[in-house]
């Protein structure tokens, strides 16, 4: 049984862009781990969930379903407040004043 | 006339805001149905009261046909400086010794407008507002190819600024 | 390779095409994070993949799901404009309180005031 070409070409060309979202969440993940600093951490802290949101995004397109949607912005989200509080903490080494 | 629109405002303090939040919500549930349309005009009519306790000043905006030129300016900025951010991280460290800080001078005051402007630079990659003083009028920048500090400068100044200037003053 | 939805093949082509594009345009923004050599220069790197890449990614499912679901299918709009009106935010703050912590260490790479090059240019 082989699937149409439409749906090979369409499967294969998800598999090659997450595995470079993946690759790019690697390098985020490595500017977490090496820093230098505690903004560069941030910075690569940030990188990767914005990378994490377009994964979801090119699986929900792979399951066919809107339901991943809902997860890529609620990632969005959580990258989005962690990422602020962490920097205000940097600026007056606390979060809510 | 004048009556009418008043009442408006009192009902809804703040129509543009509780458009977006109507749409917004819509386009979450993925319906047109009324109930939503109901549901969501509560939504955001709450949402639209509950700003009235924060105050805002309130924005005036002009010139539709000049906000449309923006987003287009901004959009085709946006392709050119990834492509241009794309090849100086492919091609190597040489080229990043030419980024630096600069500093404009800017006219623009109104808050809406700053605020705008600063998504607009940092949204394309290559220029990052860094800081803005209110009191002399001036943005301290970040730019990544900083070659040619003028042409930096006429991109904001003539590009930008003055759109932002004809919709927010 | 495993499963996908079954599209009409030029659709399936364009969104093929977007979604390697908007992933690839990722990868060399998340390069650049290890790339570049400062912390100013790498704020720089995101902002690739949170325009373009997410811009490109988003417009293929709004085609995918159009396609699939024979309506228009806009909601990734809501995405678009969260994420480029919040990157913007993180990457500002960010970047100033970065500054703020070079300004009080001393270091020289930072300018000491907002106004050190335009003093430059007046005096």
């Amino acid at each position: 049984m082989t699937a149409p070409l439409e749906v090979l070409i369409l499967g294969w060309s998800l598999t090659f862009a997450q595995l470079l979202v993946g690759l790019a969440m690697a390098c985020a993940a490595c500017r977490i781990l090496v820093g230098p600093r505690a903004q560069d951490r941030i910075l690569g802290l940030d990188t990767f969930y914005v990378n994490a949101m377009l994964l979801l995004l090119t699986i929900g397109i792979r399951s066919g379903t809107t339901l991943y949607f809902e997860a890529a912005l609620a990632i969005g989200l959580l990258g989005f407040s962690g990422t602020v509080a962490l920097a205000k903490f940097l600026m007056r080494g606390e979060v809510i004043e | 006339m004048n009556r009418a629109s008043s009442l408006l405002r009192r009902v809804i303090p703040f129509p543009l805001l509780f458009l977006a939040l109507l749409v917004m919500w819509l386009l979450l549930q993925q319906s047109l149905a009324p109930g939503h349309i109901v549901l969501g005009s509560l939504v955001a009519l709450g949402a639209t009261w509950a700003m009235t306790a924060l105050d805002p000043e309130p924005v005036r905006l002009r010139r539709p046909a000049a906000m449309l030129r923006l987003a287009l300016r901004v959009l085709v900025d946006v392709f050119r400086s990834n492509l241009a951010v794309g090849t100086i991280i492919l091609r190597g460290n040489r080229h990043s010794d030419h980024a630096g800080f600069m500093t404009v001078q800017l006219d623009l005051r109104s808050e809406y407008g700053l605020a705008v402007l600063a998504i607009i630079l940092t949204c394309t990659p290559g220029t990052l507002w860094v800081n803005h003083d209110p009191a002399r009028g001036t943005l301290l920048l970040h730019v990544l190819d900083l070659v040619d500090e003028q042409s930096w400068i006429d991109l904001i100044k003539l590009r930008y600024e003055r759109l932002l200037m004809e919709i927010f003053e | 390779m495993s499963t996908a939805p079954e599209l009409p093949l030029w659709a399936a082509l364009v969104v093929s095409a977007l979604m390697v594009i908007g992933a690839a345009i990722a990868l060399i923004g998340s390069v650049g994070l290890i790339r570049l050599n400062s912390f100013y220069a790498r704020v720089h790197a995101p902002t690739l993949g949170a325009t373009l890449g997410v811009g490109s990614l988003l417009i293929g499912s709004m085609i995918c799901f159009s396609v699939l679901q024979s309506r228009p299918v806009v909601h990734e709009v809501l995405i678009a404009l969260f994420v480029t009106i919040t990157t913007p935010i993180t990457l500002v703050l960010l970047a100033r309180a970065s500054l703020h912590r070079d300004r009080v260490e001393g270091n020289p790479e930072v300018p000491k005031s907002d106004h050190a090059s335009l003093d430059r240019h007046d005096g």
